[in-house]
């Protein structure tokens, strides 16, 4: 068995009350960090959970939290009644697996494609965009003094973050220069009432089954900031797979995100806002895939980060439709 | 003159061999992996094929429109500079067309499946492909 096996295993008898593990097996999805799956056994129990690790066991970028204080998050979204995975055991340096976290495994689809057309979840759809909403909500009540160590953003400093992580990649680009011009001539002032931002609320990153939205994920862009970020990230291009008419997630239209924010709690929605955040979201995608050819000719020579470099064009053509249309 | 077949036959047929072959013969991340890799292959080969007539039609655009010489790495400078500075916008004439011919100049290469970019071919009443 590899070292990460039998590290586990010591981790079920000493920490997970189990006898031991098996059916280890990388998961695809995760680029940034390596996840994993296995299966806990306690006597005549099987219960599979989830190990979420950085590569080498180290923090992945300056950008994210680090797994730990995304654990933190994960459990004060779940006593907010946000729907996520059970955080099971933090890591602890004796046990030998570097940083993250184990939480339980939810089953559902998290594929944005399936999520967007797949006929499997064709009942569910028309009710996502209103139960996203209804979520955004609700993490927006986290109270962002228990999370000293995250970053507090506005506007105009996000703006600027990725206009410097864009000048750092010395390769140019009219088309986000086009785009940066537009952001400083339409930034908002800050949020009255900054709040705890997921910062990564799309499909891609929630768990759905036939009932709806059973898990959110990757809360490792978490900051605090303007809560209209959320609500214009999630309705990005990007994340639509194929489905134009249903700006949210691919699955279902603004009025009824916008709805479903405002009667769960949500502060009324600013549409201006949400209009920037939303070409703010093409252009900050488009910096982070454009940032992956140096990522790959640095740390991570892999296949997957060449071609998700080369998604940076997709952004180009999604920001021409909406600023030169 | 090197020998047949080409160096886009060649990237045609390993991608082939990914997709056909290791993808369905293995699991897990491998098989991602390897549908990823096919796609990789099927870009470069796409750039061999498209890029030296799109980025030869770029680089007169560019030329023209700011008045000065230079590579297409230069030129991209300058005209980003002028964007940055305000010097140049969408009311630039020619700007915007030269903008919507390169960008999709890219995504014919880098991403022909991208529903934002058939239907901006759709909206400008281009034919795919």
């Amino acid at each position: 068995m590899s070292d990460l096996g039998e590290a586990l295993e010591r981790l079920a008898r000493r920490r997970l009350v189990g006898d031991g593990v098996e059916g280890l097996a990388r998961l695809s999805a995760g680029a940034t960090q390596e996840i994993w799956r296995f299966v806990l056994r306690d006597g005549e129990a099987r219960t599979p959970l989830i190990l979420r690790r950085a590569p080498g066991g180290t923090r992945v970028s300056e950008t994210a939290v680090g797994l730990e204080t995304e654990a933190r998050l994960i459990e004060a979204a779940a006593r907010a009644g946000v729907p996520v995975p059970p955080v099971r055991h933090v890591l602890e340096p004796d046990d030998d697996l570097g940083h993250g976290f184990i939480m339980g495994f939810v089953e559902g689809e998290t594929l944005g494609g399936r999520i967007a057309r797949g006929d499997a979840l064709a009942a569910a759809r028309p009710g996502l965009a209103r139960q996203c909403g209804e979520i955004l909500a609700r993490i927006h009540t986290l109270d962002p003094d228990e999370f000293p160590t995250l970053r507090r953003s506005t506007p105009a400093r996000l703006v600027s973050q990725y206009e410097e992580a864009y000048r750092a990649s010395s390769w140019p680009r009219p088309v986000f220069e086009l785009a940066f011009r537009w952001l400083a001539g339409h930034c908002p002032p800050p949020a009255a009432r900054p709040r705890l931002v997921h910062g990564d609320f799309r499909n891609g990153n929630l768990i759905v089954g036939p009932g709806g939205v059973r898990a959110v994920l990757d809360w490792e862009l978490a900051h605090v900031g303007d809560p209209m970020e959320d609500l214009g990230w999630i309705c990005v291009n990007s994340w639509r797979f194929g489905v134009a008419e249903k700006p949210v997630g691919g699955f279902g239209t603004r009025e009824d995100l916008w709805a479903g924010y405002e009667a769960a709690g949500g502060a009324p929605v600013d549409r201006d806002r949400a209009l920037f955040w939303e070409v703010f979201g093409s252009l900050r995608w488009g910096v982070m895939c454009a940032g992956m050819a140096a990522a790959f000719r640095g740390p991570d020579p892999t296949v997957e980060r060449a071609v998700i470099a080369r998604r940076a064009s997709e952004t180009e053509v999604d920001l021409m439709r909406l600023l030169a249309a | 003159m090197q020998d047949q077949p080409t160096p886009g036959e060649i990237l045609a047929a390993v991608a082939r061999f990914l997709r056909e072959v290791v993808a369905p013969e293995t699991a897990g991340h491998t098989s991602f992996n390897a549908r990823v890799a096919a796609g990789a292959l099927e870009m470069a080969r796409r750039q061999l094929d498209l890029a030296p007539a799109a980025e030869a039609a770029e680089q007169s655009r560019l030329a023209a429109l700011l008045g000065v010489g230079g590579d297409l790495a230069q030129l991209n400078a300058e005209l980003s500079r002028r964007l940055a500075a305000g010097e140049l916008d969408l009311a630039t004439p020619g700007l915007a067309e030269h903008l919507w011919e390169t960008t999709l100049a890219k995504l014919a290469v880098d991403q022909p499946a991208y529903w934002g970019y058939r239907a901006a071919l759709a909206e400008r009443g281009s034919a795919p492909d």
